[in-house]
């Protein structure tokens, strides 16, 4: 497909900070959003938001904007729903289709839809990324639900199929450097999705101050950027992401995660990333 | 003969400790109504985990918890024994949440959903209008809380009046007033709807009304406020 795509410049960087920008449609500004025969490609481009087009082929019946919010005439300022980097059932068995069906069909389009028709309401607001909004809108520790949406677009770019195994390069190093060992960080892991009371989040962060890595949870919507801090991997705790697969059992659920849906890939990337924020160290080079 | 002599001393031995230790387990109460008597209000399955997994497990993380604090107390270990506070506080709320919840609930055919007649409706007239008006306030403000929590109807002893409160977690509705007393509880956790409702809580609040026990929630009343 090719895209006009030099009319839409929708800027993305890497997976970890994605930034939302209004993409200005030449047919909208000239009032004939009608007659725009891009309009329709135009939707799709402003939701995925990345360079490349979607390269996911569409199962039987299912049509091209079945999963693409619908663009809304009068809310000026609008995030989109971004679809998970894998088809629904490329988790199986360890996360159910019908899951992430529910889990981002209906509780993450939920969140997003919630925060676009809250964000009309609130012209103040307007404009702003996604990681700024979320940063001036704190409240304390008692954001709005809706800011669900940045957690869970990490969460989903934070598994992947295949996952599991260990990390590789810069990232085990780190992570022997300061858990122990991987199996220690696991452990610790696994230890603090179990005994998070309620609902949150389980997230492997790199902390700017203290210049390490460190596992942080917060509750319902919160997300360790408003400290500050570089997330790199998350874990939902909420019920509903486990709970039609696993019912009541956590522990297995945080197990699988671990094993085999993690994406080490996406952590590292996030990591690559944050190393030009924050000074690990000098690198260990070889002396000749 | 003498092996039955040495385990009677066994067990007299074991029964003197717990008595000594004065520490009370807590085990997982009955439901008076089978697991799938709320249909479809409230599914079979929903109930059956939810009681004999949920509710058994607060009740023995609860007891373990109780188990460490009485330890941490004996040997004068503060800060263990502060530290063991949340999980008390969130084990311990769940057994007294779900104790209640379970008891809030009836079968349509043993009077679940039947509006209460007596000092209560009196009273849910007077305080909110009318009981559609109560139901949609709760409603609202349980399809408001944030993540996991409860919503409650309770009768403030003091003062003598209604109040619609909601709590965060596991947290009891003495956090939220000494003198409050639960009347009706909805668990609006996830794992009281997901498998029958997904993310619809709303529909969830809606319907769980034909199953509340006002006959509970009366007596509790009446005791309160004769």
């Amino acid at each position: 497909m090719s895209w006009s795509s030099s009319n839409y410049l929708c800027l993305s960087s890497s997976s970890s900070v994605t930034q939302f920008s209004r993409c200005k449609l030449p047919c909208e500004s000239e009032g004939q959003r009608g007659k725009c025969q891009d309009l329709n490609r135009a939707t799709n481009i402003s939701a995925y938001n990345s360079l490349k087009p979607p390269s996911f082929k569409l199962d039987k019946g299912q049509r091209r904007n079945d999963h693409v919010l619908k663009k809304p005439r009068n809310i000026s300022a609008y995030y989109s729903l971004k679809p998970p980097p894998y088809k629904f059932d490329a988790l199986e068995p360890y996360m159910s289709k019908r899951t992430l069906e529910v889990h981002w069909g209906e509780h993450h389009r939920g969140y997003v839809e919630s925060l676009n028709k809250y964000l009309g309401k609130d012209d103040i607001l307007y404009g702003y990324t996604l990681d700024e909004l979320i940063r001036v809108t704190y409240n304390n520790g008692n954001p709005l639900p809706e800011y669900n949406v940045w957690n869970h677009d990490f969460f989903w770019e934070s598994m992947q199929p295949g996952g599991g195994n260990l990390p590789i390069l810069g990232l085990l190093e780190q992570i022997e450097k300061d858990f122990g060992s991987f199996s220690n960080f696991r452990e610790e892991f696994i230890e603090t999705a179990l005994t998070l009371f309620g609902s949150g989040w389980v997230w492997l962060v790199l902390k700017r101050n203290e210049k390490r890595l460190a596992i942080a949870t917060t509750t319902n919507a919160v997300t360790p950027l408003v400290w500050d801090d570089i997330p790199l991997l998350s874990l939902d705790m909420w019920e509903h992401s486990y709970y039609l697969d696993y019912k009541n059992d956590k522990a297995r659920y945080v197990n699988v995660f671990m094993d085999h849906l993690v994406s080490w890939n996406a952590a590292l990337a996030r990591m690559a990333r944050a190393q030009s924020f924050v000074n690990l160290g000098e690198p260990k080079i070889p002396v000749a | 003969m003498a092996l039955r002599a040495l385990t009677n001393v066994k067990t007299l031995g074991r029964l003197r400790h717990q008595q000594i230790r004065g520490l009370q387990t807590f085990t997982l109460p009955d439901l008076s109504y089978d697991y799938g008597a709320l249909e479809p209000a409230i599914s079979g399955e929903i109930m059956q985990l939810h009681h004999q997994k949920h509710h058994q497990t607060y009740i023995t993380n609860y007891n373990k918890a109780l188990e460490q604090l009485d330890d941490a107390i004996a040997k004068g270990d503060a800060s263990t024994a502060v530290k063991l506070q949340s999980a008390i506080n969130f084990n311990g709320g769940g057994h007294v949440n779900h104790s209640i919840f379970w008891k809030n609930l009836a079968p349509t055919r043993e009077g679940g959903g039947e509006p209460p007649h007596g000092s209560l409706g009196w009273a849910i007239d007077q305080h909110f209008g009318s009981m559609e008006k109560l139901v949609a306030k709760m409603n609202a403000e349980g399809a408001a809380v944030q993540g996991s929590g409860w919503v409650w109807l309770a009768v403030d002893k003091e003062l003598k009046r209604l109040v619609v409160e909601t709590t965060a977690n596991q947290d009891p509705l003495v956090t939220k007033g000494a003198s409050l007393v639960p009347l009706v509880g909805i668990d609006v956790w996830e794992h009281a709807y997901y498998l029958q409702y997904k993310n619809v809580r709303p529909d969830y609040l809606k319907n769980i009304w034909k199953v509340i026990n006002w006959k509970y929630a009366s007596e509790v009343y009446e005791k309160e406020c004769p």
